[in-house]
């Protein structure tokens, strides 16, 4: 028992398939047990995960934001759209979503490989408002306002006449879901890893030691853009539509809310994120319906908490749920959880410097979590 | 004048500055001196505000002002020529002077008063700072400090990159300052001989402490000293 | 050929808007080096809050100075209060912290004025100038957003260049360690920053109004142009924001004029990427990058 588990802590391989099997298990144990609507939020939770999961890579290991993820999974849901209705199945349509959306992520990975901090933002912020005004621009191929329209995916007949809609659907997502734990898991973990960690630390020493920086960060866009593809095309089997209106900006200002809240560069992170975006809807809901508040209140209370989440995390907590997790059981050693948050690290911005003024009492990091109480380098003479 | 009781300042776990006191009186200069990451610098800092002490004392005149925020230290009376100059590149150098007397008001030193005793300035009135040399940024950044008509003058390596001759220039001017306008001046220096030779007391700093404190002559002659701390 | 004459003036209208737009952020970004992405989110609130007061029987010129008075007064507290702590960190803190400032705004907003967009009034007459037998789309109302604009612009730019309080924040914006060991109140010329770009934001939303109606994602699209025209001009050069916004109204007002305006969107990315790559301190840089 102890050589299998020493086999299994040794390669990072096997440890993923007893990982993702794990999961896998729970999940279909779960579903099983849930309402329809419980598998629908199961199945919901498992789509945002695959998009929290490009995301936060993206942030914690290439220290990159991107808020035009939503138009990402604009591309992978628009895809499946097409391509339903063109009579493709299943795997075949939602393996084209990851890939059309990787092969687009590809120039616009380059072009934000050379962007920094505010310009990289402000660029993906351009191209979340920018892509979906297409689908208004070409409506005889993109449907217009109203979008696409998708057959529910039927079960296959070997799980019986009555297996539910809902927990297929809930399967079909959460095995998406576990395809992208994999990938990312064993690429936090590999070569690939080490060196998209090194380009977060410190862009100049990773290109002194040789690493070409803007092909790395490209990579890591690229990555996270095929999972963004993923997630949208899982929104599609799962809702049925697709439409402009469902990938207006608060999709990405939502998701970004996930990723920090969750804890830029962790993949468990990236669980909780998925989860809060699902479950917080229903919250404030409840919390409306019971305090008997307006509907324009109602219907504003999540985005506001995102914007509470989002101030509150830079101002008091930039490491986000797992980064709390982890300060507290750092004693707990190393957890599958942390693939790619370890090391300290900082985006740096490369504008005429300003001088910095004297040390600041909380050296508040942004990425990765876990800030540690460094000694700055005093000016010395 | 200025006293200083001791100071303490850790960054983190360094401790830059270890319970250094020392007296500055009007009128007069003090030297301080030390190698590369002996506490200068710092304890310079600290006596500002740029960096709040662990402990210890700063007071002016027998007013505390140990944790006064830079802004008001500076009003108070204290200048500070930092390390590097702290010259503004993107202002001209008739705005870099003009800034320095600012919070003073009407009772700033008029620019012609600059300008007499720094021609070189008036010269450059117009252009942007970063076109200065070493020098005149070192001439610049002194006028500046003494636009606000300071009581005490903190310089934070003068002499640093400048010829010897700029050198002995700045020295001079430094002691003369402190004659005519009764400052009283601090000056860190690793450029020891220079500071001794206008300096009425040195002390010399090593890994943030005071090792020694005493007359500039009596400096000079301990040879061992000066060698050990200094390096010559 | 009228269209083409119709489609440059509204361009010089709409891109009088941006430049002022973009003059907030230029403004924001020379004092704190933060790009501030509520911007668009505090002049829709303000805006906001001048068509409360014009609905609940106020003139025109009240509600336009109650939503400038609130404008300054907002940009203070913001800066004293939530963006002061995140001044000295990495600049995504920052970046985050203003994107989340920005989705609570606009909550808030939906939760208090609902999201339905509103009509609001034009200060002027919106009757298109007659030249011969031609009305041209450039009406007395886009006459008065371009001379306001302008003035403004001037205003600002004598108000750093003539005055001690511009030399003050100028000093504060370049080297804030050092102007703080010159008597400068650094902190309070910083929040003066960002009460006067909020007030300058909040002229652009009160300007772009009655076009876009006012409802809580209704000036998205402003910010995004804006802070395109902002990378255009140099996000360290005032008068470049205002050249950046005319520029950029212009192209904009050709792209929606002759492709429909669901690509101006694209078209400002487009333009946001080249400018970046080819030269990304913009027209008129005025400090360089620092190369390593």
């Amino acid at each position: 028992m102890t050589a299998a588990r020493d086999v299994i802590r040794a390669s990072t391989l096997l440890r993923s398939v007893v990982l993702v099997l794990v999961v896998g298990l729970v999940l279909l144990v779960l579903s099983d047990q849930m309402s329809a609507y419980r598998d629908l939020q199961l199945a919901t939770g498992a789509y945002y995960f695959c998009v929290l999961a490009g995301l936060t890579v993206l942030a914690g290991s290439s220290g990159q934001i991107s808020l035009g993820h939503g138009a990402l999974m604009a591309v992978g849901a628009y895809t499946v759209g097409k391509l339903a209705n063109a009579g493709w199945a299943l795997v075949p349509e939602l393996a084209a979503a990851a890939a059309v959306t990787l092969i687009i992520g590809i120039p616009v990975g380059l072009a934000c490989s050379r962007l920094r901090g505010p310009y990289l933002a402000g660029a993906t912020l351009a191209f979340a408002v920018g892509l979906p005004a297409l689908a208004d621009r070409f409506p005889t191929a993109f449907g217009g306002e109203n979008g696409l329209t998708i057959n529910p995916p039927t079960p296959p007949a070997s799980l019986g006449v009555n297996f539910p809609l809902e927990r297929w659907q809930a399967w079909i997502a959460c095995i998406g879901a576990l395809v992208v734990v994999f990938v990312f898991y064993n690429l936090g973990r590999s070569g690939v890893g080490r060196a998209l960690r090194a380009v977060r630390d410190d862009e100049i020493a990773a290109s002194l030691a040789g690493l070409r920086v803007g092909r790395w960060h490209t990579l890591a866009f690229t990555l996270s853009a095929a999972a963004a593809g993923l997630g949208g095309g899982l929104l599609a089997v799962v809702t049925g539509t697709v439409a402009p209106g469902a990938f207006p900006i608060q999709l990405s200002l939502t998701l970004l809310a996930g990723v920090v809240i969750g804890g830029l560069g962790s993949l468990m992170g990236a669980v909780w994120g998925a989860a809060l975006l699902v479950l917080l809807p229903n919250w404030t809901n409840d919390l409306a319906s019971s305090f008997s508040l307006s509907t324009n209140v109602a219907h504003n209370l999540p985005l506001a908490i995102y914007g509470l989440v989002l101030i509150g995390a830079m101002l008091a907590w930039p490491s986000g749920i797992q980064g709390g997790f982890r300060a507290i059981g750092r004693w707990a050693g190393p957890t599958i959880a942390s693939s790619f948050g370890r090391g300290r690290g900082k985006t740096t911005t490369v504008v005429a410097g300003e001088p910095s003024t004297e040390a600041p009492a909380a050296a508040s990091v942004a990425i990765p979590p876990a800030p540690e109480a460094g000694a700055k380098t005093p000016s010395e003479s | 004048m200025l006293t200083i009781e001791e100071l303490t300042t850790d960054y983190g776990p360094i401790r830059a500055v270890d319970h250094v006191s020392l007296e500055v009186p009007e009128g007069s200069v003090t030297a301080v001196l030390g190698a590369n990451g002996a506490g200068k610098t710092s304890l310079l800092r600290t006596i500002t505000g740029l960096v709040r002490p662990t402990s210890g004392r700063v007071a002016v005149e027998g007013e505390e002002i140990t944790r006064w925020a830079v802004e008001e230290i500076v009003r108070f009376g204290i200048a500070h020529v930092p390390e590097g100059r702290g010259v503004i590149a993107e202002l001209t150098v008739e705005e870099n002077l003009r800034l320095g007397g600012l919070w003073r008001g009407r009772e700033a030193m008029p620019l012609r008063e600059v300008y007499e005793l720094f021609p070189r300035l008036e010269e450059r009135a117009g252009q942007p700072a970063s076109r200065l040399s070493g020098g005149e940024r070192q001439m610049l950044s002194i006028g500046r400090a003494l636009v606000g008509r300071p009581r005490a003058l903190l310089l934070d390596e003068p002499s640093l990159g400048l010829a010897p001759v700029l050198v002995a220039q700045i020295m001079s001017l430094v002691r003369r300052l402190a004659d005519t306008l009764g400052l009283a001046v601090l000056l860190v220096e690793q450029n020891a001989r220079s500071a001794l030779s206008i300096a009425n007391r040195g002390i010399v700093l090593n890994l943030g402490r005071v090792v020694a404190e005493q007359d500039p002559d009596k400096l000079i002659a301990d040879a061992q000293l000066l060698h050990a701390y200094l390096g010559f | 050929m009228t269209k083409f004459i119709d489609l440059t003036l509204s361009g010089i209208s709409s891109g009088a808007i941006y430049a002022a737009v973009a003059l907030a952020l230029v403004l924001i970004w020379r004092s704190t080096r933060i790009v501030n992405f509520a911007q668009g989110a505090m002049l829709m609130f303000t805006t906001f809050i001048a068509s409360a007061v014009i609905d609940s029987g106020g003139s025109y010129v009240l509600g336009f100075a109650v939503a400038l008075a609130s404008g300054f007064v907002l940009g203070a507290i913001v800066e004293r209060v939530v963006i002061r702590p995140v001044e000295n960190a990495p600049p995504l803190n920052a970046v985050i912290l203003t994107l989340g400032l920005y989705t609570l705004i606009v909550a808030i907003a939906g939760m208090i004025w609902g999201n339905t967009p509103r009509s609001f009034p034009a200060a002027f007459s919106l009757r298109g100038y007659t030249v011969g037998g031609t009305t041209f789309l450039f009406t007395p109302n886009d006459t008065f957003i371009v001379l306001v604009v302008i003035v403004v612009a001037a205003a600002l730019a004598f108000l750093f260049r003539a005055t001690s309080l511009g030399l003050r924040m100028r000093g504060a914006a370049f080297a804030p360690e050092v102007a703080r060991l010159l008597g400068v109140r650094v902190g309070r010329m910083l929040t003066l920053g960002w009460a006067l770009a909020a007030l300058v934001g909040s002229l652009a939303g009160l300007l772009v109004a009655p076009s876009v109606f006012v409802g809580p994602n209704n000036f998205d699209p402003i910010l995004i142009i804006g802070f395109v025209a902002a990378v255009l001009g140099g996000l360290d050069s005032p008068p470049g924001a205002v050249i950046g916004g005319l520029v950029l109204g212009l192209a904009l007002s050709y792209v929606s004029g002759y492709e429909g305006s669901a690509l101006v969107p694209l078209a400002a990315l487009v333009i946001l990427i080249i400018v970046l790559m080819i030269r990304p301190t913009g027209l008129f840089a005025a400090t360089r990058e620092r190369r390593v």
